[in-house]
């Protein structure tokens, strides 16, 4: 191989096979990236829906996003957690804190609604700040850590909740978040800008990178690009804007749920902060190789605290869209299977357990498999102990995909 | 050779506890040389290099730099001299690709936003500065990159910065022949230059393949820092065994230099 180091503009088609056989390459060498999650949301869905039509109806498809709303925001924030290869274990019962602060000033207090939700994202912050430290500057591994915190939390919550009431939530702002849609018209017209957007900004880079000589992405691959989140999000909004009341003249229900579009936006915004600012790539370094950015002055103290903020502060989200969908906060928000399904979403993207890899992208494509599983299986009638099965063998097979695409990587010379 | 050394060390002493790991050392770089740094293991050769890089500060003795008294006290003092070291074990992180590991801690920004363009523009001058041919693409991670060309991403990183001193902690340790020669190269290349490099090597082959000099530490001291032409393979095995050579090197076992 004694191709030139300079990148040299090759013309379209022979970029464009590269661009592809690279992307073979990568995939052959172990790094699957999305593949896994998305094909098996794809069989899964097509199972699903030919075993159970219902599956398929516009209610069935809104009620998927609501459900798995509060696990994907987690699973957001633990990937940071997870890129430096450490674990928030009390991520769940940190949003049932988060969300218990909520109620309690919400409902008990009769503060406003934005000071409440302030309050709940500043204890979120705060629990991270608490967790990262003791991680990072005592020392104490981040599992035992977070498995206290986990204990801990729990019983926060019931104290918080008075012992086993429950405080409902009657807010109409917050009760909106998960039960309430975007006008139609504005869902298109959002998915429009957004398409839009995202064309722009990918065909001005490329642009700019051809100008400045610097191998760019070829034309057909950023279109392949938007056409795919085009029809992909065009077919999310289509069916979400359909009907879904059962006597539509008495009460319309449709619209895209107001949740989806706060999860669009914090998966921008946190994909910008990942990809783009040099905070991000120390996230990843750290992950990658602790003691390189160590010698490269990154502050790495700094950075392992901060990612337990996020993760505890996307928590904290996390519990005011569970409050918000449950219409009330009782000692069990944030509790029994919250945690291992946002970890299982992280996993199941495509985040890797042994850090350094993984996007914010990876939440919502591995959100949406534990979503499916536990709406599928519940029309299927199944019991809670059968999901409860599958959704384990499922993190453990993403978990074993993950060890074994590693291995793959060493034994190709990637890692 | 008419210029002075470029870094000098004068009495440099250095102890962990009541272990005294470098006694009254001298050692001195000039630009456009390569220098070797010799010595047996347990010589003194990796604390001297981290006294350099400011790693471990120095008991007593005279840092001088490009003629000038310098105080290093810290990893940041050194890189702001223009001192770079490429560590043994090279510091890349392999989840990132060869631009990424190149600026990392030093990113360009545009306001809050990388300039991935602009470091990918120096990465890939700095890397034809050094008629680096072997590397596909400067956006492959690094995992994916053979032991040689690691090495040349992590010389390339350290010459990026417009470093004076390069100091390289056994460049060829773990590399086949082919690659060792790709390294060596480029090791020539760096002082062609005119940069001061710095080799510390234990493999005789590559330090006489590519030195202008030739520094030989034995038991903390400096046996004898001499021109490489001036001596042959068995003086410089026998100055880093015995510490002495004929006329070269330490009067006794543990007197001083000559």
């Amino acid at each position: 191989m004694t191709t030139e180091t300079l990148p040299k503009q090759e013309n379209a088609d022979s970029a464009l096979g590269v661009h592809v056989k690279g992307y073979i390459e990568r995939v052959k060498g172990g790094e699957l990236g999305a593949l896994p999650a998305v094909l098996g949301l794809v069989i899964l869905c097509v199972v699903f829906s030919i075993l159970r039509p219902a599956f398929l109806s516009a209610v069935n498809f809104a009620n998927l996003f609501t459900q798995g709303a509060a696990v994907a925001v987690i699973a957001m924030g633990l990937i940071f957690v997870l890129l430096l290869g450490e674990i928030d274990l009390s991520a769940g019962f940190a949003s049932g804190v988060c969300a218990a602060v909520l109620a309690v000033l919400l409902t008990l207090q009769g503060w406003p609604w934005y000071l409440a939700v302030l309050a709940a994202m500043a204890t979120g912050a705060v629990i991270g700040l608490v967790l990262g430290s003791l991680v990072a500057k005592l020392g104490i591994p981040s599992f035992v850590v977070t498995l206290a915190a986990f204990l801990a939390f729990q019983g926060v919550v019931l104290l918080l909740v008075k012992d086993g009431t429950n405080i409902s939530i009657r807010d109409e702002t917050i009760l909106a978040i998960a039960n309430k849609n975007v006008p139609p018209a504005i869902g298109w017209a959002a998915l429009v800008v957004g398409v839009a957007a995202y064309a722009a900004i990918q065909v001005l880079q490329a642009r700019r990178r051809t100008a400045r000589g610097l191998v760019s992405t070829p034309m057909a691959v950023i279109a392949a690009r938007v056409a795919t989140l085009a029809v992909v999000a065009g077919f999310a909004v289509y069916v979400l804007n359909l009907e879904r009341s059962r006597n539509a003249a008495i009460v319309s229900l449709k619209g895209v749920p107001i949740v989806v579009p706060l999860i669009v936006i914090l998966l921008i915004v946190w994909t910008f902060v990942l990809r783009r600012t040099a905070y991000g790539r120390h996230i990843y370094a750290v992950g990658g190789n602790a003691e390189a950015a160590r010698r490269a002055g990154i502050n790495v103290d700094r950075i392992r605290i901060s990612a337990f903020v996020i993760c505890s502060f996307m928590a904290s989200i996390g519990g005011i869209i569970a409050a918000s969908r449950a219409n009330s906060v009782d000692p069990n928000t944030g509790g029994s299977n919250v945690l291992l399904f946002a970890v299982g979403a992280a996993v199941i993207g495509g985040t890797s357990l042994f850090g350094g890899k993984g996007r914010a992208l990876d939440a919502l494509l591995g959100g949406a498999v534990v979503a499916v599983i536990e709406n599928g299986m519940g029309l299927m009638g199944y019991s809670a102990g059968v999901k409860f099965v599958v959704t384990g063998s499922v993190l453990l097979l993403a978990a074993g995909v993950d060890a074994l695409s590693r291995k793959r990587a060493a034994a190709t010379g990637r890692r | 050779m008419s210029q002075g050394p470029i870094l000098e060390l004068r009495g440099i002493n250095k102890s962990f506890g009541p272990v005294q790991v470098l006694h009254d050392v001298a050692f001195s770089a000039y630009p456009g040389e390569v220098t070797a740094l010799v010595g047996d293991n347990g010589a003194g050769k990796s604390t001297l290099v981290k006294c350099i890089g400011g790693i471990h500060p120095i008991d007593s003795g005279e840092y001088f730099f490009e003629g000038e008294r310098v105080h290093v006290s810290g990893p940041r003092d050194a890189a702001a001299l223009g001192v770079e070291i490429v560590y043994q074990d090279l510091a890349l992180c392999d989840n990132l690709d060869i631009v990424q590991n190149m600026f990392l801690g030093r990113e360009r920004r545009n306001g809050l936003v990388l300039d991935e363009d602009t470091m990918e523009e120096m990465a890939a001058k700095t890397l034809a500065g050094l008629s680096v041919r072997t590397v596909k693409s400067l956006r492959q991670q690094v995992s994916s990159l053979s032991g040689g060309q690691r090495q040349t991403v992590a010389i390339a990183k350290a010459v990026l910065w417009n470093s004076k001193v390069v100091i390289l902690d056994e460049p060829t340790a773990a590399l086949g022949v082919a690659q060792t020669a790709q390294v060596l190269e480029l090791v020539r290349r760096l002082a062609d230059k005119g940069l001061a490099v710095v080799l510390i090597s234990h493999n005789m082959n590559d330090v006489f393949a590519v030195s202008d000099r030739i520094a030989a530490l034995y038991l903390g001291r400096m046996a004898a820092q001499v021109k490489a032409s001036e001596v042959t393979h068995a003086q410089v095995v026998e100055l880093i065994t015995s510490g002495r050579s004929g006329e070269l090197g330490l009067k006794n076992g543990n007197g001083a230099a000559s």
